[in-house]
């Protein structure tokens, strides 16, 4: 693969779905060891445009081109049937074909390697998201997405798994692309934030995208600080209900 | 030679069967596919219909008309926007429908029609056991084959998708080899039952398994004791084969929830 060539690129891609475009427009890319975040409010495209460059949804218009194929993605759901007896180390393997040093390796990094024989539907919903964080970067991918994946993680838990993905870019060198509607999360490690709402609405470095009157307007002004609250910048106070005062 | 015995044809016969059922029947079940599969049988009928007029094996004009409704359901699932069981429903009992009146109409050949919906041991052949085995075997490669993009979708078909594995394909196969294995057993199980020989072990087996290869395992060894218990009922009481051999896979799943309730009760009193 050429160096300067982009993991992913999506060039004003939409998709139309029950007479309604779900995203229109979207044009963003991933370059390697880049960590972007999309961001938005419920509803806004965001799983929708991981799935677009994941070519588990084909665009309307526009297009997309994937330039790997080690790719590692953490869905934001996935529902197992009781009917399929799976332990963490059968789902560890699931697309890929690794050794148990390296499975117990991954999933020790994200504190789950005691539940390695604990059949899937017997975790927690934490320790769900835990087990596929750990398959994801068991694979060693070049690009990685990952939907939501602190949800149901306690506070402490998601503040190490926020490190262990920045940690996981520098070592594997890998794009990453994080989609959360947990604004008040955006990581002071991000590259590129792009905020969604059935279109990029703006897009731009952490701070960039704070002060960009869309994104205010999609927000509000508390969300606005909330970035710039992430990055330690105490020039404000919170008051119990979480609005600020000066 | 051995074969020469109507009954152990029967066994060789169904212990191929059960073989091939345990694993196809596991990907049923996780997949919710048991209506699907009834779908699959019902149309065996038309099936073996078709193959007396055209005067060709059974096994293989049944496989050639399950395949066509299988491609037909997965084209109807994307023209309409019927729900799936409906759409099911509506294919199942059609075939079946067409493949009794046919049957009517063709007042010239002798039907043996009670066989062919609940199963005859006595029609099996030497040519049906290499049929059932070699076609098994085969099946089961194609499985083999497909094993790990079919149960990376099984299991999720986004992460499937997404990581590579080319989930539609495998999904496509499987249709194709479930086709299969209802075409080998039907005129051992009948139509109506073949479906509960693909479910019935693998529920049993899921109940003190705990991981997919496990389950398969077990799911065969149920099967091929379903049959050797069926066919030896089957032959002192003088029942079908079909539903002697299902009654003793219901009777095999009974006995496992009462196993798995003593394992349970075990697991608990140590802790």
């Amino acid at each position: 693969m050429k160096k300067n060539k982009p993991l992913v690129k999506l060039n004003n891609a939409g998709f139309y779905r029950d007479e309604k475009w779900l995203v229109k427009g979207v044009s963003l890319e991933i370059n390697k060891q880049e960590i972007v975040t999309l961001i938005g409010p419920n509803g806004s495209g965001k799983t929708t445009t991981g799935k677009l460059i994941l070519d588990i949804l084909q665009p309307d218009e526009g297009s997309v081109s994937l330039n790997t194929k080690q790719i590692s993605y953490v869905p934001q759901k996935i529902n197992i049937d009781w009917a399929i007896p799976l332990r963490v180390i059968d789902f560890m393997n699931i697309t890929s074909k690794l050794n148990k040093s390296k499975i117990i390796e991954s999933l020790e990094l994200t504190g789950v390697d005691h539940l390695i024989y604990n059949n899937l539907l017997n975790l927690s919903g934490g320790e769900f998201q835990r087990v596929m964080i750990a398959r994801a970067i068991a694979k060693k991918p070049e690009l990685l997405i990952l939907d939501e994946p602190v949800q149901g993680v306690d506070f402490n838990g998601e503040i190490k798994l926020y490190n262990l993905i920045k940690e996981i870019s520098d070592k594997l060198k890998c794009g990453i692309l994080l989609i959360s509607h947990d604004i008040h999360f955006v990581m002071s490690s991000t590259d590129h934030v792009i905020c969604l709402n059935g279109h990029v609405c703006c897009s731009g470095t952490p701070n960039d995208v704070a002060k960009n009157p869309a994104y205010i307007e999609l927000f509000g002004e508390t969300a606005a600080s909330a970035i710039s609250l992430y990055r330690h910048d105490h020039n404000h106070t919170h008051n119990e209900d979480g609005s600020i005062s000066k | 030679m051995i074969f020469d015995d109507f009954f152990t044809r029967a066994l060789v016969a169904g212990i191929g069967i059960a073989i091939v059922a345990g694993p196809l029947g596991c990907f049923v079940i996780w997949r919710k596919l048991a209506y699907f599969g009834d779908t699959l049988a019902h149309s065996g009928l038309l099936g073996v219909t078709i193959g007396f007029v055209l005067n060709i094996d059974l096994s293989l004009s049944v496989f050639v008309i399950s395949g066509i409704i299988a491609l037909l359901l997965i084209v109807l699932q994307k023209k309409t926007k019927l729900a799936g069981d409906a759409l099911l429903g509506l294919l199942a009992h059609s075939s079946l429908a067409i493949g009794l009146v046919f049957i009517a109409i063709l007042t010239t050949i002798r039907f043996d029609l009670i066989g062919l919906l609940l199963g005859d041991i006595l029609s099996v052949t030497t040519n049906d056991i290499i049929i059932i085995w070699l076609g098994g075997s085969l099946i089961l490669l194609v499985l083999f084959y497909i094993w790990k993009s079919l149960f990376a979708a099984t299991v999720s078909y986004d992460l499937a998708k997404a990581e590579g594995m080319n989930p539609e394909i495998s999904n496509y196969i499987f249709t194709v080899i479930l086709a299969g294995i209802i075409a080998i057993s039907i005129k051992m199980i009948g139509v109506l039952l073949i479906t509960g020989l693909l479910l019935i072990p693998p529920a049993m087996s899921r109940n003190f398994s705990t991981s997919p290869i496990q389950m398969m395992f077990f799911s065969i060894i149920g099967g091929i004791l379903s049959v050797v218990i069926g066919l030896f009922c089957s032959l002192e009481l003088n029942t079908p084969s079909g539903p002697s051999i299902i009654v003793a896979s219901l009777m095999l799943f009974i006995i496992s929830l009462f196993l798995k309730k003593g394992m349970t009760i075990v697991q608990k009193s140590k802790i």
